[in-house]
């Protein structure tokens, strides 16, 4: 690595877009804490909103549905996005079947919600958990294929035809060789699954039915009277999880690789 | 590794197709029980080609791949089988060892599959570790062994198999030069340490001289002679095996009864005369057959354009009046002429191949 350059000046905005950065989310987990109703005035140290959070069913149920949606958008989307991804690279290879794969990722949220709305009146589908479940496995796929696609890029697929030479039929050879030697952009692709799954709004909001908010949607109806700390404490608590999955993430693709 | 070892696995007629390009191109070959035999050819010639065909990793356009069946048994028909069902083992180019296995784990992998017993497993693993020495890094991940030991590991995972066949795709090209040395005679040891018959794909020729007992050259797809190392470097069937191994003096011309007529040189001598005189034909002569003689046995004559010294030999070129290239002879030790110098030059006429001239 090239030594680093000493500027002593360029410390000043350095520091200056880190505080931009993490200053919103000091005062989020600062104020979750305040025992003041009213959110923008100081009054002590207390735990009660994250107490009250606990008692509130409406954020139990929606917090119960988006992990049902989260958990069953990424264990279907790694599937499918891995075979998708395995598929088009060993049997397909065009660079526009590949862009038409990743597309859902990239298109607007809005187009893709209008869409999938329409898509369901047109069937005739009433709407609830399992039509959020579809529309976030349609993204979550995309999302996916594109990492184990950036992964199939650069792996030798001699590998495979090792493990064929060896005496492994093509089956056995999927899943001790295929699989295993993916796993660390599968498990990169799945964890983005899950927490993009975990906050998605506008998608939800489109698709969703009625009697099954999924979190995003309880919050931002609550939102709608204004902001109370309980919201604070609920966002702080969200924070957590995503760390928490983040880190927990990174830990298993690095032990992974080391495998 | 004599005329009568029977052979293990035979190609006939065998062609393959890239589109337009024929990489293979109607090969018939004979692969002898524990011979050491080598396919050489420049980049493209069609001979990695023809081992991926021969493991199953490519299917023929036309022609057979078969394997002779031994006392009484009906002949083994390749093509029929999966890579994973053949009697062969391929070493891969890239090693393509497993990297998320450890070396026993790599090694262990081809008899897992088998289903054998655990313990049959692991001391036959165990065997065959020690037998390349990589005892100490069983445990070893790939990604933290050199060059040569992952060599050793794709050679452990495909002796370990005991195919009757081990197909070798450029086995030394990852390696720096003094380890490929190392692992030459290496190669050679575990050869007959292991009685497996091996077919090296290369495109080294001093590599393929050096290691194997027969070996084919190849050329735009097509096998251009089948022979072993002196017999090709002695007798080439055409001028590009004789272009191909070893470096040569070429002298075009036609052909005559004791050698062949070359416009501006006249008659220089070589074998076989005979047969086609007065068809164009190419004289080859090699730079350690031409020697410097005194003025009345002088074939050619020319002055010295430079001399290479090469430690235990060197070579001189002399430029012939009426020969476009310098011609080259290689003595011993340091040359005993300057440049400038003029030199008279001439080779026993059985040290000179006439061949039939290729356009």
């Amino acid at each position: 690595m090239e030594p680093v350059r000493r500027v002593g000046w360029l410390h000043l905005p350095l520091w200056l877009t880190y505080v931009f950065l993490y200053v919103p989310i000091a005062v989020l987990v600062v104020m979750s804490f305040n025992a003041s109703k009213t959110p923008f005035t100081w009054k002590g140290f207390s735990t009660r909103w994250y107490g009250e959070l606990l008692q509130d069913d409406l954020i139990r149920q929606g917090f119960i549905n988006t992990m049902i949606v989260a958990v069953g958008a990424t264990v279907i989307a790694t599937s499918l996005g891995t075979l998708l991804a395995i598929g088009l690279n060993r049997y397909f290879r065009s660079a526009l079947l590949e862009a038409y794969a990743l597309t859902p990722a990239i298109i607007p949220d809005l187009a893709l919600a209008i869409g999938l709305l329409a898509l369901f009146a047109l069937v005739g589908v009433t709407l609830g958990l399992h039509t959020v479940l579809l529309a976030h496995v349609v993204f979550g796929m995309a999302f996916v294929a594109a990492v184990v696609l950036a992964r199939l890029g650069h792996a030798d697929p001699s590998l495979e035809e090792a493990s064929r030479d060896l005496g492994a039929g093509p089956v056995s050879t999927f899943f001790r060789i295929t699989v295993p030697t993916l796993m660390p952009a599968i498990v990169a692709g799945a964890l983005l699954v899950f927490t993009l799954s975990l906050d998605e709004f506008v998608i939800a909001f489109f698709t969703d039915g009625p009697s099954t908010p999924t979190l995003p949607i309880v919050i931002y109806s609550m939102v709608r009277f204004g902001v109370t700390p309980e919201i604070n404490a609920l966002a702080a608590l969200l924070l957590l999880v995503s760390f928490t999955i983040v880190i927990s993430a990174q830990r298993i693709t690095k032990l992974t690789d080391a495998l | 590794m004599t005329e009568t070892e029977p052979a293990l696995l035979s190609l006939a007629h065998l062609t393959k197709s890239f589109g337009d390009t024929r990489a293979v191109d109607d090969v018939s070959l004979d692969i002898r029980a524990n011979e050491f035999f080598a396919l050489l050819g420049p980049s493209g010639c069609g001979k990695t080609t023809l081992l991926r065909s021969i493991a199953g990793f490519e299917q023929p356009d036309s022609g057979s791949i078969t394997m002779p069946g031994q006392d009484g048994k009906p002949d083994v028909d390749l093509r029929a089988l999966p890579p994973e069902r053949r009697p062969i083992n391929l070493m891969f180019q890239s090693y393509a060892l497993f990297p998320h296995m450890s070396v026993e784990k790599n090694v262990a992998y081809g008899l897992e599959r088998e289903r054998l017993g655990k313990s049959e497993v692991r001391s036959r693993v165990g065997e065959v570790l020690d037998t390349v020495g990589l005892t100490d890094k069983a445990k070893a991940r790939p990604a933290q062994l050199s060059g040569g030991q992952r060599q050793r590991v794709a050679l452990a995972r495909a002796i370990v198999k005991r195919p009757r066949l081990l197909l070798l795709d450029e086995p030394l090209s990852a390696l720096d030069r003094k380890v490929r040395a190392e692992m030459q005679l290496e190669l050679k040891r575990l050869q007959h340490e292991v009685g497996i018959t091996f077919v090296v794909v290369t495109h080294d020729q001093e590599e393929a001289m050096s290691m194997a007992d027969r070996i084919a050259v190849m050329h735009d797809g097509r096998v251009q002679q089948v022979d072993t190392p002196v017999d090709l470097y002695q007798r080439p069937a055409n001028t590009f095996v004789a272009d191909f191994i070893g470096s040569s003096n070429a002298f075009q011309g036609t052909r005559q009864p004791a050698g062949v007529d070359v416009p501006g040189l006249g008659l220089l001598p070589g074998l076989p005369g005979g047969d086609g005189t007065g068809e164009a034909a190419v004289l080859v002569v090699r730079p350690e057959d031409m020697q410097v003689v005194d003025a009345d046995r002088a074939v050619l004559t020319g002055e010295v354009l430079d001399t290479q010294f090469f430690g235990g030999r060197s070579t001189i070129a002399v430029a012939v009046p009426g020969h476009a290239a310098p011609v080259t002879a290689t003595q011993q030790g340091t040359a005993d002429v300057v440049r400038g110098a003029r030199v008279h030059l001439a080779w026993l006429p059985d040290k000179g191949v006439v061949l039939r001239a290729q356009e």
